[in-house]
Parts: C-alpha cells; structure tokens; sequence
C-alpha cells in the first residue's frame, strides 16, 4: 500500500490540508470532502463546464482535475468569487436574466471572469469563442453574451455596447386584456391528454 | 466581422411607450408587465442555490441502481449474496421488497418499480443498493449476479404499430372497446381524425381528384433528450411517524406523491415531497426517476438515503421525445388553397407508456398544423417496443408533428412556384377557424401577421467566402477542412401551434394559498403552491401577480412541497395561466377579505363599490387612502387558498377525432439563415429570428428567454440531437457523443413578441414555453434545403444527408 498523498491548498480563502485518494478528482473533493457544492457536476465528461473553477487564476473544469494535482495551489470557487456575489460578472448574469434553471452558472461565471481577465473588452464573437467549452440548457446563450458584455463594460471596457436593450421587442396587438374568472366547476375527469 | 451578426439593430416597429419606471406599473413596482427580477437570482450567481445534488444529512447513506445492460431478457435469477456482505452495504433491494403496488406509471400502472423478472429496455432498474460511500454502493452492485436469458427486442415501431404477429412486449392486446377495431398489442393508443369527404367515407382518390398539385414525402424525427444539466437526484428522509419525507427535483410533487404512496404502502399523507433545486426539467422530470428507490432504501434502512444520477445513467434514467416516422400527402388547387392532407404519424413509446397516450393526442389533433383544410385524414399510434421508454419533452407530439407539415408547405410551395411565406399565409388558420378536430379559435390567431412579420426582418449579412475567410465564420468553424468554397446560403420558415395546459377532458387545476400579514410592521405577503419552478421563472411570476393584485411589494414565495394541493405540473407551457390563475384567485380573495375588515371599521360614505388595495393601503378608485394596511392587519393575518381551473375541454372522438379538446392556441414563427459547406455538409446558422404571440407579456425578458432556449432546442434537433439506438440499445449516452448546441452553434436571434389577449385566460397570457420549441426545427431545415436542394426528411439532419452518402 502506498501512501495517502496529503494535499495543501487554499480554497475561496481558507487553507486546507486533507489526505485525499490518489484517484479523487478535484470536483469531488470540493463537493464531498469540503462541502463546497456550490460547483455543481453536471456531465462527468468534462463536456459542460459546469464545475468550472479558478486554479491560479485559471479558469480549469475540476472534475478534469485530481485533487493532488491542485496541491500547493489557491483555488476560488463561485462561492468565493466576491463577498454576496458582488462580482460584476455575477450581478450582471442576475440582471440581464442569463440565467434560468441556474446549474450551468456558476461554471459560466467562472469561465467569463477568466475571459475577461485575458479580454477585457471581447466582442460578440469573442465571448463565443471564449465560452465555447460551457454548456447551457436553458437559456439559448443569447442573454449569457448579454450578460458578459454589460460585466466588460461595467469593468470599464471601452468598447460600444451591443445588445443595448432587451433582446426582444414587446409589440401592441388586439385590446387591453380581458380576465376570466376561475372555473368553480371541475370538469368530467378521466382524459389523460394536454 | 459583419455588423448584423454583431449587432442588432431594434426591431422594425417602435416599441410601446414605456412607463418613466418601467419597474412599476400600477402603485406597485415589478408587478406584471414588468421585467421583475427573479427572486433566486443572486442565489443562483453566488452558488448558494440548493440543487436536489446538493443536499446533505448527518449519517445519509448512498443509493446506487443496478440496471439491465440488455434492452430485452428474462430474469432467471438474482444472487445478492456477495453485495450483502461487503462492509458499508446497509440495504441490497429487489422487486420482492417492494411493499405495495410493484408498478407505476403516469396513465397505465405499466412500470416496474423494480424489475419484475422481466427487463423490457436497456437500463431497466433491476436492483438498489444503500451504502456508506457511493463508491462502496458502485462496488457492491457489481457483486450482483443476476442471471439473464436475453431476448430478441422488439425494436421497429411500425412492426409494433401494424404486425399483428410482432411479439407483444407487455402481454395481449386489450378488447376493443366497443364501436372500436382490433389493434395489434403493442399499440398503447390509436387516434384518427378524419374531417370533410374523408368523414362522410370518400376515398383517397376521390378526394386527390379535386386537387390541382399533391406532394407526399416520408419524414423521421429522432429521438431527442431533454438534456438537463443537472442530473435525476434526491434525498429521502425516514420520518418518525413510518413515512418519508423526499426532497426531490421534479416536475409536478403530487402526481409523484400518488405514484409513489401505493408502491411504498403508505398512504399518500405519509409520503411528504418537497421540491428542491431543480437543474432544469423540458419535460424529463415528469415520470418517476430516483424517487420510489430512494424511498423504499430510506425506509428499509432507517437512515436518510440521497440518489445522484450521472450523467450516463441520466440517459437510462429518464424518458426521451418519441421518435416518430411519417407519412404526409397535401393536395392543393393550383392557386395554393389546401384541399385536403393525410397523415399517418407513428410514435415509439419504447418499453413503457408513460405518456405515450397524450402525446398520441397531440400528435393527432395537431397533425394538420395552423393551416385550413377542409378534408383531413390522421392516423396516429403510440406503441410499445423494447426502444428507451418515450413520454414528455417541450412539445410534446406537436414537435413532430410539426417537422412533418412544414415540411410538407415547403414542398408544396416549390411544387407551386409559390413563396413559402405566401402560401401558409393562404391558408393561415385565424381567430374564428375550426380545427381539424372541429374546435373554433376562439381567441386571436395572428398567423398571418407573424409570418409577414418574421419574412419582412431586415436579412443578416452576406456570407463571407472565399481566401482569407475567417475560419470561425464557416460551417464548422476552426475544425473545418474547406475554405468555404463550398459554402451556400439558404432561408427556411417554420411556424407551429401548440395546445396549452392539458387537454381532453383532463380535470387540470392549480392550488394556491395566499397569506397577508404584517412582517416588522410592514405589510408582507407569502405565496404557497405545489408548483414546480424549473428554470422557467415561475416563482417571479408568482410574486408578480401576487405585487399587482394585493399593492404590495414585498412578496415570498414559499418553497413548494405537498403541504398544499396540487398545482399540476411544470408542463404544456401551463404554469404561468394555471398557477398565475390561482395566485390571482387566492389574490382575489385575500383582498376581499381585508375589504371586509375595511368595511367593518366603517367607510367614508361612497366608497365601497370602488375599493382597491395599491400602495400598501385601501384606496377608493380614486386614490383617497380609507386604511393603511399597517393599521387595519394589525396582527391580523388574512389567508385565502384557492383551487383555480381552465375551462372544461371535451374527449377526442375515438373513431373521428371530433372534440373541443384543447383550452387555448399558442404559435410561434421562426426564420432561420443558414450556410452550408456542401463538401463538409456541416451547417451554421447565421442567424434566427422568432415571433410569437403571448397573450399578454407578464414578464417580457423572462418570456424573451423562454423564446430563445425553445430556439435553441430545436436548433439542436435540426442540426445534432439525437439518441442513438441500435437493436434497441442506446449507442450515444454522454454529452460526448449526444451533442446539444454550444454557444458556437447558437446564432444570435431577433424576437418580436406579439400581445393579442386570450380572452378566456388570466391576465389575456398565453402560454409561451414550448412554442419556439417547434417552429425552429423546420425552420432550419428548410433553409438547409433551400441552400442545397436537398430534400431533407429526418431531424436531425446528417452531414450524410446533405453531402449524399449513405447514412450508416
């Protein structure tokens, strides 16, 4: 038997020493071991991106990561981005609705720190390209490049807005609308169909 | 670079004038109409939002299920002998330790909970196991020895559907039912619809008789997973009074709780569900997945037990959208006026029912799409095979349905010389059309409009071909082989309807429970319901209507769970008219009943036809302030619940089809731009564009988003998404090899949002979820084909299928 390898790291802030197996994968060891399952697992393939973290200050999918591997390294999580997610990113993901069932987030905002730390004024494309490695169910990506680009701004990126307004535009039709009133009635029941 | 995929440009008509706040509308800020936040936002982005994978409990073991590796065998055996005895092993289960009923199931009791000597599909749950460590679990199901003697599956769904000597995989067909034919057993449910000379028995021939042009064409659509990102999971909780508490990412508590109860021997009031985080659902987290398994190991073992799919077994773990394979024809007199359509439309349900049913009735009352047609034959069949179990996906039937018909108004367009746009616009179903199973529109249908709309978008750029092309702006981007030389650019139209809430006389209805009360002297309000959020945004909702109806602004939604009646599930694009239409009920009632405090203390005299709550207070009409609720609650807490439904729909005819089956009309119109390496046959879409109609807006980004994700779902299921099954086993299960739309793939999109009220809805809304789900599929297609002059007949579409190879 060898020995169990010892692992020293600090995560989100604080230091951690563990014995961990020599098999374990960073993911696990956050989500299991610490607890820290604010990064979720969402593949185990290393296809969505999810469980992105910051290893060193880059952005790294921690279930393509073995714990030991991040030995001697500072690791931050999307629990330890900014005190109440105050990062720019963060916020403008809430705000411009980037975000629906949620689980592809905090790997999204993790992989757009990053992005914005190497450009910090990406263009459309760019913010394509950049998190081309995180997968999102809900949202069609449209308000995720919304979102990055208000983040760039807000962190003072020069460049012109795009994607000023609300993606879509509410248009009048028909008149005012007409409410009904709850059925009190429960129809013959028994059909199975929607 | 080219501006028009960099920017966007507002869409062509002026937005409405908006309010100066456009966060308050009517006394009370992000009421409905407005963009209100959602209220798990910042939860969301700081990664303290509890996902179902997340939850822990002091001394919790693990579950593992062992499932079939074959889609079709007998069970001689089962020796748990060595995985009981491998230390940290608390509990190994099989079908002989299900206490009450063994099967469940959404419509049939058809399912297993566990395996009942029988597997009927590839990763059928066969045994469970609760232990210390998922490894130790992992470890000890590889121990099981089950001895299996395997099977030829049942695999063709139109053997299934016509060979009457096709193996039944559940047992003998049922009687008929009277007036009904005979149907071979595998068929869960046939539904025809039959209008106009084929109702009054007129043959094909006599009706193609009257048509100048007939197109046919044969279609498939693939099988598509709903691709959630978080996979099926749970905690169950033995409680002290012999039940069990579940927390569990589903879609719908109670139709899981009455599932659920039966098998567990409980009755239903012993088995408590609460909703935790769900990643996403699209119609995955309708059947029973974790939630019997976790429970009877909870229950046998004493200690909580959590169940965590991976995403492999997330595949095996959840039903798919019913591939379908269709036959069309269409006759149309030669200046593009439909004269009739048949279709037969084969779903394979795979091994269980699940919903196969209902998706038959969509499928069927569907099939003809938003068009007039005055002599409709549909034959429709839901079958069993020993295929991965089919059931709920965003769309539900009329996806499939739907690539069948717009398919088929291309081909006849072209078979005219006519502009596709042109001739769906001639027979456009309005406001004051019939369906083809005989229901009037009675509310608007703006298709015509839309589908002018959508075609008068300014056009995206021009491709950019040729040396010196950036790589990243050709189909198949860096990894391309080509130069673009190849490259062609095409435009495709595609427009869908889809009914909303459930349908044929299903009694569907939403429970709230509305509670106001004062909260450090101020007044708060908590909203409590069963339903589901699951991503859509339905808890902003919640709190929106709730803002409007009762002025204040300080709105909690509770977390759902069965302490309060059911809601119905997060599906059919219906929680937004059902439980928006309960918290509006139970809204109603609340405030009537602190009208009646207000009266009791006295009115100012004229004031009482003419009350209304805004600002925290009762107000007359015209604003005078008669009490302020701080004073009038005092430490009076006024709670209402209230139980809201639809208007009643009507049976489907089994024999014609004929029925007011459906409660409500939505559509969606989709324009796609594509370009195609012809030699690659690898396509991008430049760009899409959606218009939809919603009624009325409640929250106009969060419906934008619906717009776009339902967009992007059905990009994935033109160009990539498609399980993989050979001899009924599933090639492609992990997001390696089952592909869905990255943010390369994903273009930028237009949407125009129409508000046309539903008169008969709460608020004139609209369900919008599913729609854009539909008309984008063929909307793609189609440009493909009008790139390359391919017909196209199976979504997804292959590189094979546009470079002309044979498709392996």
């Amino acid at each position: 038997m060898g020995r169990v390898p010892r692992v020293h790291t600090t995560i989100d802030g604080v230091v951690y020493q563990d014995e961990v197996e020599p098999r374990l994968l960073l993911i696990h060891y956050l989500r299991d071991r610490l607890g820290k399952v604010g990064t979720p697992i969402g593949c185990d393939t290393s296809n969505c991106g999810a469980c992105t973290v910051h290893v060193d200050g880059l952005s790294v999918k921690s279930c393509s990561m073995l714990a030991v591997q991040a030995d001697g390294c500072a690791i931050t999580t999307i629990e330890g981005l900014a005190p109440d997610g105050g990062h720019p990113v963060q916020r403008a993901f809430a705000d411009c609705h980037a975000l629906q069932c949620g689980y592809c987030t905090p790997g999204m905002v993790m992989a757009a720190v990053d992005l914005l730390r190497e450009n910090p004024d990406p263009s459309e494309a760019e913010i394509r390209e950049g998190l081309e490695g995180n997968l999102c169910r809900c949202t069609g990506y449209v308000n995720i490049v919304r979102a990055v680009r208000a983040a760039a701004e807000e962190m003072g990126a020069p460049g012109a807005r795009i994607h000023p307004a609300p993606e879509a535009a509410v248009l009048p039709g028909g008149v005012p609308g007409a409410e009904s009133a709850a059925h009190a009635s429960a129809p013959a029941g028994g059909g199975t169909g929607r | 670079m080219t501006a028009s995929s960099e920017t966007r440009a507002p869409a062509a008509p002026a937005a409405p004038p908006v309010p100066a706040d456009p966060a308050e509308r009517g006394g009370v800020r992000h009421g409905v109409g407005t963009d209100a936040p959602r209220p798990d936002g910042v939860l969301k982005v700081t990664g303290e939002f509890a996902y179902s994978s997340d939850l822990w409990a002091d001394d919790m073991l693990w579950g593992a299920t062992l499932r079939s590796p074959h889609p079709h065998a007998r069970i001689r055996g089962i020796d748990l002998t060595e995985a009981v005895r491998l230390p940290g092993v608390y509990a190994v289960l099989t079908h002989e330790d299900v206490p009450g009923a063994k099967y469940y199931g959404l419509e049939r009791a058809d399912q297993p909970v566990l395996a009942d000597g029988k597997v009927r599909y590839q990763g059928e749950p066969v045994a469970i196991v609760a232990a210390d460590h998922p490894e130790t679990a992992r470890r000890a199901m590889m121990r099981i020895a089950v001895d299996y003697e395997v099977l030829e599956p049942v695999s063709d769904a139109r053997r299934a559907a016509f060979d009457p000597a096709c193996p039944p995989v559940h047992g003998p067909a049922a009687p008929p039912e009277p007036g009904g034919a005979a149907r071979p057993a595998n068929v869960v449910r046939y539904q025809p619809v039959r209008t106009g000379a084929f109702a009054a028995g007129a043959g094909l021939d006599e009706v193609r008789a009257q048509a100048d042009v007939i197109v046919t064409g044969e279609y498939q659509v693939g099988m598509q997973d709903q691709a959630f990102l978080g996979p099926e999971s749970g905690l169950a909780v033995p409680a002290a009074d012999g039940g069990v508490d579940l927390y569990v990412a589903t879609q719908w508590l109670h139709v899981d709780q009455s599932q659920l109860a039966p098998c567990l021997g409980l009755p239903p009031e012993k088995v408590r569900l609460n909703l935790a985080g769900v990643g996403g659902a699209f119609g995955a987290r309708e059947d029973l997945s974790m939630q019997a398994h976790a429970c009877l190991l909870a229950l046998r073992t004493g200690r909580p037990v959590k169940m965590v799919y991976h995403r492999e077994e997330s595949f095996f773990g959840h039903v798919h959208r019913h591939p379908a394979t269709m036959r069309y024809e269409h006759g149309a007199r030669a200046d593009g006026t439909l004269v009739f359509a048949t279709m037969e439309i084969v779903l394979d349900g795979g091994a269980y029912a699940s919903t196969t049913s209902a998706v038959v009735g969509v499928a069927s009352s569907m099939a003809v799409g938003p068009y007039e047609v005055p002599n409709v034959r549909v034959d429709a069949y839901g079958v069993y095979t020993n295929n991965p179990p089919c059931g709920a996906m965003r769309g539900f039937g009329a996806v499939q349905a739907c690539f069948g018909y717009e398919s088929q108004m291309d081909r006849l367009a072209e078979a005219l010389g006519m502009h596709p746009v042109e001739l769906r616009i001639r027979n456009a179903m309005s406001e004051g059309s019939r369906t083809a199973t005989g229901q009037p529109v009675d509310m608007p249908l703006p298709m015509a409009d839309m589908l002018a709309r959508a075609r008068a978008l300014p056009p995206p750029a021009e491709p950019e071909t040729g040396p010196g092309t950036d790589p990243r702006r050709l189909p198949g981007g860096v990894a391309g082989t080509t130069r673009g030389e190849g490259v062609v650019r095409g435009v495709g139209y595609g427009v869908g309807i889809k009914n909303i809430c459930y349908s044929e006389s299903f009694d569907d209805y939403s429970t709230a429970r509305v509670r106001l009360e004062l909260v450090g002297g101020e007044p708060a309000v908590q909203v409590h319901t069963a339903a589901a959020e699951v991503g859509q945004g339905l808890v902003t909702v919640q709190q929106q209507v709730a803002r409007t109806e009762l002025g204040v602004e300080r709105v909690v939604v509770r977390p759902a769970d069965t302490a309060v009646g059911s809601s119905g599930s997060s599906s059919a694009s219906r929680q937004s008219y059902m439980t928006g239409g309960a918290v509006k009920a139970a809204c109603e009632a609340v405030r009537e009943a602190v009208f009646r405090l207000a009266r009791e203390r006295g009115l100012p005299p004229g004031a009482d036809d003419a009350l209304e709550l805004r600002g925290g207070a009762v107000v007359t009409r015209l604003g005078a302030v008669v009490a302020e609720l701080a004073e009038l609650l005092a430490d009076t807490a006024v709670e209402e619940t209230r139980v809201f439904r639809h208007r009643p729909t009507r049976p489907m005819d089994p024999l014609t089809g004929q029925g007011d089956a459906h409660v409500q009309f939505a559509m969606c119109v989709h324009r796609a731009v594509v370009d195609v390496d012809t030699e690659l046959g690898l396509v991008r879409v430049v760009e899409l564009a959606a218009v939809q109609d919603v009624g009325r807006a409640l929250n106009p980004l969060q419906l934008a988003g619906q717009i776009h994700g339902g967009s992007a779902q059905g990009l994935g299921l033109a160009l990539m998404e498609e399980v993989q099954v050979r001899d009924a086993a599933v090639r492609n299960p992990s997001f390696t090899d089952y592909l869905i739309p990255t943010i390369l793939d994903m273009p930028p999109m237009r949407v125009e949002i129409l508000e046309h009220p539903d008169p008969h809805a709460p608020y004139g809304l609209r369900g919008a979820g599913e729609p854009p789900t539909l008309s984008s599929t063929p909307a793609i297609i189609a440009a493909i084909r009008a790139a390359t002059g391919r017909p196209l007949a199976h979504a997804p579409v292959r590189p094979e299928d546009i470079v002309g190879l044979p498709v392996p």
